[in-house]
């Protein structure tokens, strides 16, 4: 599968023209559309601007990406201002509303930045050249005796700045798809911008009270909405609303059972009134009733035990790896070793709780809030509002928080709806209960991998099976491939156990849990699949490399030897296997792996590629930790990391990507679970619910490889590794070996006696 | 009605007694800077000052305010420039930033208090204000260096 298979880029230079046209207040740099492209004719044209350039000199990049903590409005404007050879401090980045004209609009998977690069670097490189070639002009030299620098063009002593060239020269141009591509990108020794330490441009305002989150959005006459959630997530129908008791709340208004032909938010009622204050009050006194179904009765014991009954059976789920002669090897084995491991429910929990304010004007209807996918939520927006898309906008705000909880638009049809029903503006607030009772949380998981072994310990087959709710089924199921039995599968739930190592016969099963989902909406949460496929694998290469007699850092080195398909390929995935070996030999080196460490203290490796083979960010982690062997409370140490994600592009965002994301899985890998109980999340606030705390904090050391090849992503690549390094150094203190996240103190001292 | 003072200026408002302050700041009064995160005083988005104190105020009744001083991350310092602010910029602490409002407001209490702080008191002090983003390493180094700033301007 290829990512241009996954997600249509509309974008692609490669298949669209570049065109620089004048507008009133200069020019506006951008591609054209496969038409204007094919016809060369600008007649009317409407570009997309990718960026503009004013007479004052002032370079406005447009960003479709949501800014959720990644800085990437900082990143993507510095891939253009490099090439464009633009002045820093006249760049402004500007967070764009959807439109239709922008494409696909999502903020996932770690793409923002692998993904915008090869764009915005050709969109800078053929800014760079016109304006060369027009400052040429001005200045009355030939273009190959300028050079283009900090926002001017120059010629020996005489120069003349970018605003100057805009007021004052012709830059409009139209290139072709063939001559976009042979603009000369600057060599990587060449970058001013690109890997040099910047401050984010996003952070002074989050400093100062002066960010505005989707929770701050405001328009005159708004009044306030929060929903009574149902039960259930999808069979619940209102029967009966009493709120006689909430009519004594002063600025109540009234109660509205809400009608959704998309099917987002079934069994909504939402509590109008004049403040949150009184919605919030009144909604607790509100009184619904409903009549649910099946799911109602589900538990997180059910939903596991569904996974195990699924992978028991061969016939179930989608070969996404099946190479020939798996069950022949496994058949000849001289050893087989077999593990089964598990994961917990996992909320989003971001601390802003989901919000949209949602009203009509001038015969749009807009939804201001907080999103990362507006191309999902778009066609679910008009079909609950029962109009075209074209009528509908969502204006951009900060999120407080993304973590893959705001690719899942549904927050925004319940306020369309609210807003629809009432007649006026109407901002929803979901309570942190409501948010957690609403949320897509991250599916439990069941996942069973198998290892046979031949003659002199080699490894000969390999089997991993992964069963759990898919969130790409539930609402994006156009993004499913086929595997090769031609069955559809959520690549996203799968992917990690499609590794680099190199095991013979290789099979990959990815089985859905359909009673998961039925009962819930499964989410994508940072990383998706491989926060719980790489927990089996790395635990698993622990096992087998015990199993078979050999260190476990020994046993991945011999297997990552990028043989075959796991040599890799240009550009994204070039070197393969090896970059990974050498990410993992360098944290093994770093964290002092072989060394003799103090009694119950053990160090764990971990090692992946991230999430997808198409966009590998090669990662390693060691984490020593401390077990108190009478209690089973384990205590993190250190967790060092070294990462390979080709060019850093911004390297402070960079490493914070890196020191949050490491985090998150050290969070996930001890403190952070629930479970489903009646068909809910038990869990739905603090004090329940625990993510790590800053005495929690271990020490945390981050290294990225020196590297000029492309940038991949970062977001989330870390928190695949932590957690099964964490698993593998408790049992390298204490023996013990746990197979359940999240990993709890009762389960370490169970394993310590088995 | 209930009068208090917002940042310096005098205010009255007309939100119930059992109001959460929280509320009446954001949707009453227009300041939006603290934040709503869980409602319970767990998570320290919404901490304010209130006569120099940090308080959670998604849980602090507006009667309890009456005639005292509310502080917001607006009115921390007329520039924004209030040290912990100028050292959380220079350590680039926030990620989403939605708590850094109130991480900003909990350490500026915390240094009010103990300007030099050791390791164990700053996670001590900070332990209530959850950062989901996990941004701690450099919130906590952002806390250092303003205390390590009013250290030298001291000495």
């Amino acid at each position: 599968m290829t990512f241009q298979a996954r997600t249509p880029d509309p974008a692609a230079p490669s298949r669209r023209g570049f065109l620089i046209a004048a507008t009133s207040a200069g020019v506006a740099l951008g591609f054209a559309g496969e038409a204007v492209a094919a016809t060369g004719a600008p007649a009317g044209f409407e570009p997309t601007v990718w960026y503009d350039i004013g007479r004052d000199g002032v370079v406005t990049v447009n960003v479709i990406r949501a800014e959720l903590g990644q800085h990437v409005g900082t990143a993507i404007a510095r891939i253009v201002a490099d090439e464009l050879e633009a002045d820093w401090s006249k760049v402004r980045i500007k967070t764009v509303d959807s439109d239709p004209k922008w494409g696909l609009m999502v903020t996932g998977g770690s793409w923002s930045v692998w993904q915008s690069y090869p764009i915005y670097s050709q969109a800078g490189a053929a800014g760079r050249m016109a304006l060369i070639e027009e400052g040429a002009k001005l200045l009355k030299v030939a273009p190959g005796a300028c050079t283009a620098r900090n926002g001017a063009v120059h010629a020996g002593k005489a120069s003349i700045t970018y605003g100057q060239i805009v007021a004052r020269g012709d830059l409009s141009r139209k290139l072709t798809p063939e001559e976009l591509a042979k603009l000369p990108i600057k060599a990587a020794a060449d970058r001013r911008l690109i890997g040099k330490a910047t401050q984010a441009r996003d952070i002074p305002g989050k400093t100062n009270g002066q960010g505005v989150y989707g929770l701050d959005s405001h328009v005159p006459g708004m009044i306030f909405a929060r929903p009574k959630i149902p039960p259930t997530r999808y069979d619940s129908v209102v029967t009966a609303i009493d709120d006689s008791a909430a009519k004594s709340v002063p600025g109540y208004q009234r109660s509205i059972a809400l009608t959704d032909p998309s099917g987002t938010v079934p069994g909504w009622v939402v509590v109008l009134a004049d403040s949150f204050i009184a919605a919030n009050k009144a909604a607790e006194l509100v009184k619904v009733t409903w009549k649910s179904g099946p799911a109602a009765q589900v538990s997180e014991a059910d939903l596991q035990r569904r996974s195990m009954e699924l992978i028991a059976d061969p016939k179930v789920g989608a070969l996404v790896v099946e190479d020939p002669g798996v069950d022949q090897a496994f058949a000849a084995a001289k050893s087989k070793v077999e593990a089964t491991y598990t994961t917990s429910t996992a909320l989003h929990f971001q601390m802003e709780p989901v919000n949209a304010l949602a009203f009509e004007k001038d015969g749009v209807f807009e939804v201001h809030t907080g999103n990362q996918w507006q191309s999902l939520v778009l066609p679910w927006l008009a079909k609950a509002l029962d109009r075209p898309e074209t009528t509908i906008v969502m204006r951009s705000y900060l999120l407080g928080g993304g973590f893959g909880r705001r690719l899942n638009g549904d927050y925004a049809v319940g306020a369309a709806l609210a807003a629809k029903a009432a007649g006026k503006p109407v901002k929803l607030v979901l309570t942190r209960a409501d948010d957690s009772r609403f949320d897509s949380p991250r599916s439990p998981s069941v996942q069973t991998v198998r290892m046979a072994f031949g003659e002199g310990g080699r490894v000969t087959a390999m089997e991993h099976t992964a069963a759990a709710g898919w969130p790409t089924l539930a609402m994006a199921p156009f993004f499913m491939p086929k595997g090769t039995n031609g069955v559809a599968y959520d690549p996203f739930s799968i992917s990690g156990a499609d590794h680099w190592y190199t095991v013979g016969a290789q099979r990959v099963r990815a089985v859905n849990n359909d009673l998961a989902n039925t009962t819930f909406r499964p989410g994508w949460l940072r990383s998706v699949g491989p926060g719980w496929t790489n927990w089996a694998l790395e635990s698993f290469m622990d096992e087998a490399a015990h199993s078979a007699g050999v260190d476990p850092l020994a046993f991945r080195l011999k297997l990552l030897d990028a043989a075959g398909r796991n040599a890799g390929s240009g550009p994204t995935a070039v070197g393969g296997a090896k970059r990974q070996a050498a990410v993992l030999a360098r944290v093994a080196a770093k964290a002092g792996w072989g060394k003799p460490l103090p009694k119950n203290t053990g160090l764990g490796l971990a090692t992946s590629f991230g999430q997808e083979r198409d966009m590998p960010t090669w990662v390693a982690c060691a984490a020593r930790v401390r077990v108190d062997p009478t209690t089973g409370v384990v205590k993190v140490e250190k967790l060092d990391l070294v990462a390979d994600c080709g060019t850093v592009v911004h390297p402070d965002g960079a490493l914070a990507q890196m020191q949050g994301a490491s985090l998150w899985g050290m969070s996930l890998a001890l403190f952070e679970g629930t479970t489903f109980k009646d068909g809910q999340v038990r869990d739905t606030n603090l004090g329940a619910y625990t993510p790590l705390r800053m005495a929690d904090v271990p020490e945390l050391d981050v290294e990225f490889m020196p590297s000029t090849e492309p940038p991949v992503g970062l977001g989330e690549p870390a928190t695949t590794v932590v957690g099964p390094a964490i698993g593998n150094a408790i049992f390298n203190a204490v023996g013990a070996r746990v197979r359940d996240l999240p990993i709890r103190p009762a389960a370490v001292l169970k394993a310590m006696k088995a | 009605m209930t009068k208090l003072k917002i940042n310096g200026h005098e205010v009255t408002v007309s939100g119930p007694d059992d109001a959460p302050l929280l509320w009446v700041i954001r949707d009453e009064v227009g300041l939006t800077g603290a934040k709503f995160g869980c409602g319970i005083g767990q998570c320290g988005a919404c901490t304010v000052h209130v006569d120099g104190k940090a308080v959670r105020s998604c849980i602090t009744p507006l009667k309890a305010v009456a005639g005292k001083a509310v502080t917001t991350i607006e009115g921390l310092d007329p520039a924004g420039a209030h040290p912990v602010q100028k050292a959380w910029i220079e350590v680039q602490a926030p990620q989403c930033g939605y708590c850094q409002s109130g991480q900003i407001m909990q350490a500026a209490a915390l240094l009010q208090s103990n300007p030099h702080p050791t390791d164990a008191d700053i996670n001590a002090g900070m332990n209530g204000n959850l950062c989901r983003c996990m941004a701690y390493v450099r919130i906590k180094a952002a806390i250092k260096l303003a205390a390590s700033r009013a250290k030298g301007a001291h000495a």
